[in-house]
């Protein structure tokens, strides 16, 4: 019995559960925030796990929120197995939004079944190429693409506040001469089907097929194989014969898809316009960066990251709940939140060791994603190729 | 208005919107140079700042509020030191981890300590600030005379630039911190102790980002708005580039986008035809400029100050 508990300890299974135990550590301290406001905790929680996972609305409005998370997630998948670094997704959700709303205000009396696809492809193209350009940096300047994604995020914020305050504001806005900075509603026929009478759209199964799609893509085939190879090492990627830039840059432009696709999708299946606060989290809601936070939650796989992505979701929408039931400012739920990821990533060298052990006393074990040993630290920072 | 007194008026603005970058950039370089990269800077920047105002707010006294944000921006950069030096987390995830914490809780201070007059809101109170002190006869020179009609906080900043340079460059301190950075291992086999310098640095950054966010709020746009900083913490990463990670360099990205700042004031207040969007873009591409003819003048000279070891956890031989 012991020795069966001791292997179950042991075991992935626990490693799984690690970011789990990270998420209730994080809540703990959380309680404590709360007890500090004079609120009482479990009611907070309560209320939050109610709010998320409650009632038929409450998990619809959970898988809503999920939806741009997992799209940014598979993507930003495909970018660590590929050895680079994507923060630029706030950047490529906004510019796949921008191209898909596009889309649909150039064709508003076109059947729905040509132009929402179009808007879509334009929103997977548009965060292709705001992935991308970073991507070709990379590969043939071997410019940082840490830095440089960055950087395309604010390029795209300014893009963004250019084009809403000039020439996609609503004309409704001109008239009333209020320059709130949105575009016009697109067509209503182009509205993501609904499941009535929740707000859960088609678009959360696009994310759910993608996540299959791109686990296919990267487990399944050559062009995965290779990405994979070129994340590994990219000298004995070269060896090997694989075009070792052509993969880095794809890597990037596939993951900026990703995210460009959660933008097209945000605008059909929930706003239905283009809105800015003049900067990128008033639209994304810092779904660019919460993304990564699911990927890695979902240990860089992308059908870990289907229930990491939904997991976060609840936590966001269930803050709604908490927030009105003890009546404490919702930032404390952005902070909750962002002392859950601080919690995540402070358990991931415990994983790791964990996992060097295993290996170290069954040789056999699978390929195990561990955040440093994919490159972000050490290969994307390096300075020679 | 002549030409001087429009080119010292925008100058006086640039120095004044500059300010709070050279804090967090030098900061920042001293953190990178390190082998630390903080993408946390933005959330460290906003924690200063609220903390800053409502200390001031409460006491009155501005330099107490100087030294709350100095504290707070040094226990996030402890948290962030933590995480990557200790617990050799991913330093890219964990900085974006403290830029989501350091933002909500902010915003969330931000509601919850003003008055109950106000809600409990703290947007919209007017707190003590600190205002320019012109320097006699100093301020009346044509041009120069803006870099002496400036407040304290600028006024330590000309300190601070020649101060920092002349410590990483000239002092056996600043030769260990380069070396760290550098090539920990090398550190290691020096005697150098990598893992305090680490701490050392991301914190002393982290302190500098602080008081950054708090020339903000306490200066150049006195009281608290939700986002105060607008993105300033990611053009500190940035200007860092910008720099070459020399301290010394540090003041002409700063020029250049306060500058941009500044410019378009008057843009703006003249009704001109090129929108702000784009003047706002050109730092961002001009960093991504310098990333390539800096990584390609690295391939031919290799010496450009990007610290080779930047981002890279280290440990010793395990064991």
């Amino acid at each position: 019995m012991k020795q069966r508990l001791i292997e179950f300890w042991n075991s992935p299974v626990i490693d799984a559960l690690l970011p789990v135990l990270a998420t209730l550590a994080a809540l703990l301290v959380g309680a404590l925030m709360l007890l500090a406001l004079g609120a009482n905790p479990l009611v907070a929680y309560g209320a939050l796990l109610d709010g998320a996972f409650g009632s038929l609305n409450s998990i619809a409005d959970t898988l809503v929120r999920a939806t741009p998370l997992l799209f940014v997630g598979v993507g930003i998948c495909i970018a660590f197995r590929g050895g680079v670094t994507n923060i630029g997704g706030e950047g490529q959700l906004v510019v796949g939004a921008l191209c898909a709303t596009m889309v649909g205000l150039t064709f508003p009396d076109g059947p729905a079944l040509v132009v929402v696809p179009l808007a879509l492809l334009a929103g997977f193209l548009g965060g292709a190429v705001w992935g991308g350009i970073p991507g070709l940096l990379k590969a043939h300047f071997n410019v940082n693409e840490i830095l440089s994604t960055v950087m395309m995020n604010q390029i795209a914020v300014q893009g963004m506040n250019f084009l809403l305050i000039g020439p996609l504001i609503d004309p409704v806005q001109l008239e009333r001469a209020s320059r709130i900075p949105q575009t016009a509603r697109i067509s209503a026929a182009f509205d993501l089907p609904r499941l009535a009478p929740t707000r859960l759209h088609l678009g959360t199964f696009l994310a759910i097929v993608m996540a299959v799609l791109v686990y296919i893509l990267l487990w399944r085939t050559t062009l995965g194989y290779r990405i994979r190879a070129v994340g590994l090492n990219r000298e004995a990627a070269r060896y090997a014969g694989i075009n070792v830039p052509r993969h880095i840059a794809l890597s990037l432009a596939l993951s900026g898809a990703m995210a460009g696709l959660a933008g097209a999708v945000q605008i059909f299946g929930v706003n239905f316009r283009m809105f800015t606060d003049g900067s990128a989290t008033g639209f994304t809601g810092s779904a660019g960066f919460h993304g990564i936070v699911a990927a890695l939650f979902g240990q860089l796989h992308p059908l870990g990251t289907i229930p990491a992505s939904f997991f976060f979701g609840g936590l966001l929408v269930g803050a709604n709940r908490l927030q009105r039931a003890v009546q404490v400012p919702a930032a404390l739920i952005v902070t909750l939140n962002g002392l859950v990821v601080v919690f995540v990533v402070g358990t991931e060298l415990w994983r790791q060791q964990r996992a060097r052990r295993r290996v170290v006393e069954r040789p056999s074990e699978h390929d195990e994603p561990s955040l440093t040993a994919i490159p972000p630290t050490a290969a994307s920072l390096e300075g020679k190729a | 208005m002549s030409v001087f007194a429009l080119i010292s008026s925008i100058l006086t603005i640039t120095l004044r919107a500059g300010t709070s970058l050279i804090y967090a950039t030098v900061g920042e370089i001293y953190t990178e140079r390190s082998g630390i990269l903080n993408l946390g800077l933005e959330g460290m920047m906003l924690m200063g700042a609220v903390t800053a105002f409502a200390t001031a707010f409460y006491t009155g006294s501005l330099w107490l509020a100087l030294l709350v944000a100095v504290i707070v921006g040094g226990l996030l950069a402890a948290l962030h030191a933590f995480l990557c030096v200790t617990m050799r987390a991913n330093q890219v995830v964990s900085g974006l981890s403290i830029t989501l914490f350091g933002s909500g809780l902010a915003s969330f201070l931000g509601q919850r300590l003003g008055p109950a007059s106000n809600n409990y809101f703290l947007v919209g109170m007017v707190g003590p600030k600190f205002t320019p002190i012109p320097i006699p006869f100093l301020n009346s020179l044509p041009l120069i005379g803006a870099f002496f009609n400036q407040d304290i906080l600028t006024y330590i900043v000309y300190l601070l630039m020649p101060l920092a340079w002349f410590y990483l460059y000239k002092t056996r301190a600043g030769l260990s911190l380069r070396a760290v950075g550098e090539s920990p291992q090398t550190a290691d086999a020096m005697g150098i102790d990598v893992v305090r310098t680490r701490y050392l640095y991301t914190i002393l950054g982290g302190m500098l980002t602080g008081l950054g966010g708090a020339h903000l709020s306490l200066a150049y746009t006195p009281g608290w708005t939700e986002n105060l900083t607008g993105g300033r913490g990611w053009i500190v990463i940035a200007l860092v580039i910008f720099a070459m990670w020399n301290p010394g360099r540090a003041v002409l990205g700063a020029v250049l986008f306060g500058g941009i700042n500044a410019v378009q004031f008057r843009l703006q207040a003249a009704g001109t035809a090129i929108p702000a969007a784009f003047l706002n873009m050109l730092p961002y591409l001009t960093t991504i400029l310098v990333l390539v003819v800096m990584t390609w003048w690295e391939a031919l000279s290799k010496r450009i100050g990007a610290p080779a070891a930047l981002g890279k956890a280290y440990m010793r031989e395990e064991k």
